[in-house]
């Protein structure tokens, strides 16, 4: 095995790098010809859109993490120190933020697809159970990251979060004690809060590169959902996708530009920029937009211990989702009753996330039982019922076929897997 | 016609959610007015908010700290380096001389605006137990915004007969629960505008309302100038990159 690697690139200095660690063969092979199914629609942009938000959230958390004090006296007014006097630093800030929004967003636009195309099937369960994993590490990062600014949310957010843990019967007061660091959220929490937050982006990263290693040793699932037959079902990623994901980069970033400068606190909390205040509490403590499906489910449960066990089963039952459904046909395009139990499951879940921002009373807290039973519902009986019932359509032969219509009409582009156009 | 479709997706998903936590917490209703720094091309409106700055001086300064502002950043109200340099020289700001001991200075530029009281206690103990709370970002601190801040200054009016006062209490519409510690800080004619506009209290509260806006959000005005280049150079691009994206695909399609 040992030996140097046989490098073809022309280049004498990049070809003795290559032969001694051939990180530029495996960029050309799975970024550069690396052959993906051609009938990608825009929704495949987002696993793209996601690793550029992962960028951003570093690259602006690093330079705030320059100029921001982790200490509870001094938090909230470094934060605001950050928006007057460090240059550009209410950019930095208001990209953070709204870029945890932005980065919440088109993870679940890539969740839904997933859910919609059945990309969490056979063979792609471990790239699918990585992917909840990576969602979990992403919820627990937020919620530290919203802690930080050491306002009243944060603060009442922190208290009511890292309570639920009090929950479980004998250890659960001594869990939450050691989650504060003492008998209150305060600075010690303040302190590993800040710690965790600037660890667990790397652990992200880590995760994220297993989530793409994993999927380069698959391939991708497409809109048919599909196995690739052949060359002729697919063109090299560069430069189809790395094009296509660029148009849907440039559209991301219009809407993240226009939330950062033009409505910058429109998604957060306005009580969060009162400083934190352990003796008043909040009319109604609410999280963060992207977690109120979640805060439904929670609430919905009249226990306590309950609430908590369903809200992390909410997200569990994600992860043994490809055995829960047991039909074998992917696409939702090709089974006509999931198509439409998939925008009920969504119906759901916008309902959870309106239910989670009202006040636990009245009406709510049964619309909020409503779709929470539906939710469970749907993946723990529908689903595996509904495979051994549903009657899917049939499958088209291959993914050129049905791309290029019968006969292959025009140039097959066997060509295509060679096209010369990657290094322009 | 996809593409159009995913951003009008993520614009739903984007304006659809948020409404739903802003609603939870605001059970009042403020009426809306029309601010010069509303709206993505917004600006402060100069004068306004310098007579604003003249009512928190001879008002609000009285009891309410503000402590996020120095008074360099006075600049972005269209005042002077020469006018702001002498606005913060006629200000004491307590300080350690260079024995050690307490001492006393003129203000510079660079001090944050002099704060009423040394601490809450001291602010508590001045104000029958109520706390004034510092201003610095009041306006991004309400779900209302400016509209809520203007809405509580001129919100005072006679209790409703059947509605019982508590000691040291005053009746206001636009207060959660109808009754705030703060006395009515604002009466007719109560300050002397320079620029002669006539001091009512309608005006005085758009005024102070108009500075506090500014002081919670003194880079507004970049930011928004900052954002019409970013979108409309983003315009461009998404543009360009799918004229590119359809030349790429010309020959597969």
């Amino acid at each position: 095995m040992a030996g140097l690697h046989k490098s073809d690139i022309p280049n004498p200095v990049l070809n003795w790098i290559d032969s001694r660690l051939p990180i530029f063969t495996m960029l050309q092979k799975e970024y550069g010809v690396f052959p993906t199914p051609r009938n990608f629609n825009y929704l495949w942009n987002f696993g793209a859109l996601n690793m550029v938000n992962l960028v951003i959230m570093i690259a602006t958390g690093i330079f705030l993490a320059m100029n921001y004090t982790p200490h509870a006296t001094m938090a909230f007014d470094s934060v605001e120190r950050i928006m007057r006097d460090v240059n550009y630093g209410w950019l930095l800030r208001y990209v953070h933020a709204n870029g945890a929004s932005m980065f919440f967003i088109v993870v679940y636009i890539h969740i839904l697809r997933s859910l919609y195309y059945g990309s969490y099937k056979n063979p792609r369960e471990l790239l699918w159970i990585l992917g909840v994993v990576i969602f979990l590490l992403m919820m627990a990062t937020a919620f530290m990251g919203y802690v930080l600014p050491w306002g009243q949310m944060s603060f009442w957010g922190a208290t009511v979060i890292t309570n639920l843990f009090s929950a479980f019967p004998i250890v659960g007061e001594s869990i939450v004690t050691w989650l504060w660091g003492g008998y209150s959220v305060d600075n010690a929490t303040l302190n590993r809060f800040f710690s965790l937050h600037y660890l667990l982006p790397f652990v992200l990263v880590g995760v994220v590169f297993l989530h793409i290693a994993a999927l380069h040793i698959t391939g991708s699932n497409n809109p048919l959902g599909i196995d690739v037959k052949g060359p002729q079902d697919t063109l090299p990623f560069h430069p189809y996708y790395t094009m296509k994901d660029s148009v849907g980069i440039c559209v991301y970033l219009l809407v993240f530009a226009v939330l950062v400068f033009f409505a910058p606190n429109f998604l957060g909390h306005a009580d969060n920029y009162i400083p934190a205040n352990p003796l008043v509490t909040p009319a109604h403590i609410v999280p963060e937009w992207y977690f109120l499906p979640f805060y439904a489910i929670l609430r919905s449960v009249p226990d306590k211990l309950g609430g908590v066990l369903l809200m992390f089963g909410a997200i569990a039952v994600l992860a043994v989702l490809p055995w829960l459904d047991t039909s074998p046909v992917r696409s939702a395009r090709f089974r006509p009753v999931y198509r439409i139990l998939f925008w009920v499951l969504v119906v759901a879940g916008v309902v959870l996330g309106i239910a989670g921002g009202k006040p636990a009373e009245g009406v709510w807290v049964w619309i909020s039982r409503v779709a929470t039973a539906y939710y469970f519902l749907h993946f723990l009986v529908i689903l595996p019922i509904l495979g051994k019932f549903e009657r899917p359509l049939p499958l088209p032969e291959s993914i050129s076929r049905a791309v290029l219509g019968a006969g292959g009409g025009g140039p097959i582009p066997g060509g295509a897997a060679a096209k010369p156009m990657e290094k322009a | 016609m996809n593409l159009l479709r995913i951003a009008a997706a993520a614009a739903v998903l984007a304006l659809a959610t948020p409404s739903v936590a802003v609603a939870a917490e605001a059970d009042m209703k403020f009426p809306a007015q029309s601010w010069s720094f509303n709206g993505p091309f917004g600006t402060f409106d100069r004068a306004s908010a310098q007579r604003g700055f003249q009512v928190y001086q001879e008002v609000c300064a009285v009891c309410h700290a503000v402590k996020q502002a120095r008074y360099r950043n006075l600049d972005g109200l269209g005042l002077t380096a020469k006018e702001i340099e002498a606005l913060a020289a006629a200000v004491t700001i307590g300080d350690i001389g260079d024995d050690g001991q307490p001492m006393e200075r003129p203000g510079q530029p660079s001090d944050r605006f002099r704060s009423p009281f040394p601490n809450e206690r001291a602010a508590r103990a001045a104000n029958n137990g109520a706390y004034p709370p510092d201003l610095s970002v009041m306006v991004k601190a309400r779900a209302g915004g400016a509209d809520q801040l203007y809405a509580l200054l001129i919100g005072y009016d006679q209790a409703p007969a059947d509605m019982k006062i508590g000691d040291g209490m005053n009746y206001n519409k636009y207060y959660a629960g109808h009754q705030i510690a703060m006395v009515a800080p604002l009466n007719d004619g109560q300050v002397d505008y320079a620029d002669g506009t006539r001091a009512s209290v309608e005006q005085m509260a758009r005024d102070v309302t108009t500075f506090f806006a500014y002081i919670a959000e003194p880079e507004m005005e970049v930011r928004k100038r900052l954002g019409v280049k970013v979108v409309l150079f983003l315009i461009f691009m998404t543009g360009i990159t799918y004229a590119v994206k359809r030349r790429v695909w010309a020959d597969v399609h």
